[in-house]
């Protein structure tokens, strides 16, 4: 069956010029499916950093501490009117150009945080500057007459947050952060510029070897909107699992 | 808690979701919003401007004797040249937006058609185009454009910068067209039963009563937009165009000083967040213009 | 009979010479420059069933937050069964157990259906057992008249089964007192008397009630003692029939006058 599919997108490359090669070629597509899988996996940790910076930046927002939360803020401010691009590299090249450098297994030299490392911090922080903002606002958006319910039956604190405000902003938060979440998945795509391994990284390298642009290109564009379609539908079918019965529809 | 499904579709990009929507989502279910700012003002820049130095004497502190050149005066020799070239990310901006613009309101009014085959296809060139990443259609468009093209025999060159302001236009006008598509579903439909009432046609409603309307609700985004597309223009420094982000690298490795690395990339971080942060203010105090009047 | 002394303190009800249930004594609030709350005394013997009315701005609501230590008072004194409310060291938790509140926006929450609403408290305030405290809520909803609404999401259902819900989440922790805080001002008139009806069972079953209310006839019906405040001081107060059918002062009877 495999092999039949294979044989076909040679006879396609052969008779039309298409050149797919990372369907009948057993390395290209290893490359392929491994770009594939870190563009996931990159997304994956982005996205579990980035809301926990959300979650702990919507806290200390809600500090009294006046220097705290315009910490948070300047901290939010400078991450979304600056582009993700050049933080990256400001990370990459300007601080990593100050972190120690440790030795490796093989007695060489190398940075403490590799490409990979930075990707992941400047990524989610880029993502965690737009969660604060979205998760501060759901917080927000819980009537203050509902806390005062679960106040006068005894809930601490501590239980109102835990059982009544976090589950009630979580709802209200849940389409900004699926948009935000489809931004994250686009934005690895900046990894390519220090060489993080994802998926245009490895298109960019089968197209060099192969000289099939408009083949790969074509086949990136899919599978990126084939990906971000997938996080849509998870993100509305959650919504809809959450939604409070009786409320909208 | 009604109205938050019908504005905030979930595929918008966060980016571009204005707080008016939240607001008024938060009205919807009746309670007040005391959202702290960060307000910025003349003499904050002036601030950044300090910690620029202040980094360029600590710089200028670890400086060797065999280093001649200090920080501050490497940044003097440099700044025309950093300059011009975030004019000319501007400039790119500008085009692409000027572009992307007028092909989303074209794509936007296919999206609106009553014709199915046209609404359909507007539909799906919108979403195709929101959804890919800016690189990549970056990308798309620097490879698979020609570098020239003959037009009744004249050969028109088509130098990079045009093809990553194209690549950079098409995004825009999809989010643009998504943009009017949200504008235009938050119409109240009396609006419309009343426009048919009184005997207008399709088109005379769309342009004459609708379309007016919406121009209010979709300059905050429409301006959001601008500023991230305005940060996206240092992407085109991936594919070799001379913008800002290519210049200090280059400016970089002929100082070659790497203690030089973290304060220019800060100044080009500086540059764009002295451009983009008045613009979100802006954009900001609209939303909430708008949020209060409505 | 009320006797009143020269600080405004009233001692009123069925059984003044046993210790009060409540007692409140010069108990001031203000809120930044306004003063809402000024110097208000008034005990409540248990059993008691106590209407405020007044016109709105007066203070009662903000008088029933502070009894239930949702807002602090700023001066005077607030007692429960005994125990200063207003002390540092109290146990909220204890408090809350004793008083039970229901609001004018019922304050269901909204992401756990009726029988949810009345377990969640019992179960994560009181650590009680899980089983136990669904029978219980069980029975609650059936005194509101609400048993098969279990399943029901508070957006479900009508103001009245809302707001029935929520009188059956207070009781679900076994209070001694029950404040209620204009709780039929935001339903439509037919789903009032539902209402109003679970209320009045309470009240014969011995309960010890506060409410503020506009719903004069009822309060005329049911309380065991009126209060009318303004301006954040009682202005006249007295038994039911008294109050309503020979009020003292002009301020009454023109609120009244007002009203019915």
């Amino acid at each position: 069956m495999l092999a039949q599919i294979s044989q076909w997108f040679i006879w396609l490359n052969q008779t039309t010029g298409i050149n797919l090669t990372i369907v009948y070629d057993s390395y290209d597509r290893g490359r392929m499916i491994d770009g594939f899988l870190n563009t996931i996996y990159l997304s994956l940790i982005c996205l579990v950093i980035s809301v926990i910076i959300g979650v702990i930046g919507a806290w200390l927002q809600r500090s009294s501490l006046k220097w705290t939360r315009r910490l948070v803020q300047g901290y939010i401010q400078l991450f979304r009117n600056t582009p993700p691009l050049v933080q990256l590299y400001f990370f990459y090249f300007a601080i990593g150009s100050l972190m120690p450098k440790i030795e490796n297994k093989y007695g060489i030299m190398q940075p403490i945080l590799s490409n990979w490392d930075w990707a992941i911090i400047s990524l989610s922080f880029f993502a965690g500057a737009f969660n604060v903002e979205i998760f501060r606002s759901g917080i927000e958006a819980v009537p203050k007459a509902t806390v005062e319910a679960a106040e006068s039956l005894g809930f601490n604190r501590l239980q109102v947050y835990l059982y009544v405000v976090l589950p009630l902003a979580f709802r209200v938060c849940l389409p900004a952060l699926s948009n935000n979440l489809v931004n994250l998945v686009k934005t690895t795509s900046l990894a390519y510029a220090i060489a993080v391994p994802e998926m245009l990284y490895v298109a960019n390298q089968i197209w060099s070897d192969n000289l099939n642009v408009p083949e790969m290109m074509t086949f990136l564009l899919f599978a990126y909107v084939f990906l971000v379609g997938i996080l849509v539908w998870a993100m509305n079918r959650l919504e809809r699992r959450l939604q409070l019965p009786g409320y909208g529809g | 808690m009604k109205s938050r499904n019908s504005v905030a579709k979930p595929t918008d990009l966060p980016v571009l979701m204005p707080i008016a929507e939240r607001l008024t989502r938060g009205r919807g279910i009746g309670l007040s919003y005391d959202i702290p700012r960060l307000q910025l003002r003349a003499w904050h820049g002036l601030f950044l401007l300090g910690v620029l130095v202040f980094f360029s004497a600590s710089a200028w502190a670890q400086q060797s004797p065999d280093h001649p050149a200090t920080l501050a005066q490497a940044f003097i020799r440099w700044m025309p040249l950093l300059l011009k070239a975030f004019v000319f990310n501007i400039v790119m901006s500008f085009l692409a937006m000027s572009l992307g613009t007028i092909a989303g309101v074209g794509l936007g009014v296919m999206q609106l058609s009553p014709t199915r085959p046209t609404h359909a296809v507007g539909w799906f060139v919108t979403q195709f185009f929101r959804n890919a990443p800016w690189l990549v259609l970056l990308f798309f468009c620097m490879f698979l454009l020609p570098f020239r093209f003959s037009v009744f025999g004249v050969t028109v060159p088509f130098p990079d910068w045009i093809k990553a302001t194209l690549g950079l236009a098409l995004p825009v006008m999809a989010n643009v067209a998504e943009i009017m598509r949200g504008a235009v579903a938050s119409i109240p439909s009396g609006q419309w039963e009343a426009a048919h009432s009184l005997a207008f046609s399709r088109r005379q409603i769309m342009f004459g009563i609708i379309l007016p309307q919406c121009i209010r609700r979709m300059l905050p985004p429409w301006m959001n937009l601008y500023a991230i597309l305005t940060m996206a223009t240092v992407l085109a420094s991936i594919v070799g165009v001379s913008e800002v982000m290519t210049q200090t690298q280059r400016v970089l490795s002929a100082e070659n000083r790497p203690e030089f690395i973290v304060p220019f990339y800060a100044f080009v971080l500086l540059l764009f967040f002295v451009y983009c942060y008045p613009i979100a203010r802006y954009t900001q105090k609209l939303e909430l213009r708008y949020a209060v009047r409505d | 009979m009320p006797s009143e002394t020269e600080s405004g303190s009233v001692t009123a009800g069925k059984s003044a010479t046993a210790e009060p249930m409540i007692s409140l004594s010069n108990v001031h609030k203000s809120f930044g420059d306004t003063e809402v709350i000024k110097g208000i005394s008034f005990d409540v013997a248990k059993g008691d069933v106590v209407c405020i009315i007044g016109p709105s701005g007066s203070g009662k609501s903000t008088l029933l937050r502070c009894i239930n230590a949702l807002v602090p008072i700023d001066g005077g004194s607030i007692r429960v069964e005994g125990q200063e409310v207003h002390d540092a060291n109290l146990d909220r938790l204890a408090l809350r157990k004793k008083v039970g509140m229901v609001f004018q926006q019922y304050n269901l929450f909204p992401h756990k259906n009726a029988l949810d609403n009345l377990m969640m408290a019992p179960i994560k305030v009181l650590r009680q057992d899980k089983k136990e405290v669904r029978e219980r809520a069980l029975k609650l909803l059936e005194k509101v008249r609400l048993s098969g609404k279990e399943d029901a999401y508070p957006g479900e259902l009508s103001g009245g089964q809302q707001q029935r819900v929520a009188i059956a989440r207070a009781l679900a922790m076994n209070p001694d007192i029950m404040l209620f805080d204009e709780v039929t001002a935001a339903l439509d008139p037919e789903t009032v008397k539902e209402v109003l009806l679970t209320i009045r069972e309470l009240a014969e079953e011995g309960m010890t009630c506060i409410l503020v209310t506009h719903e004069m006839g009822f309060a005329r019906e049911i309380a065991d003692h009126m209060y009318l405040t303004d301006r954040g001081v009682i202005v006249e107060h007295g038994p039911p029939a008294e109050f309503f059918d020979n009020p003292k002062d002009e301020r009454t009877r023109s609120f009244l006058g007002q009203i019915l």
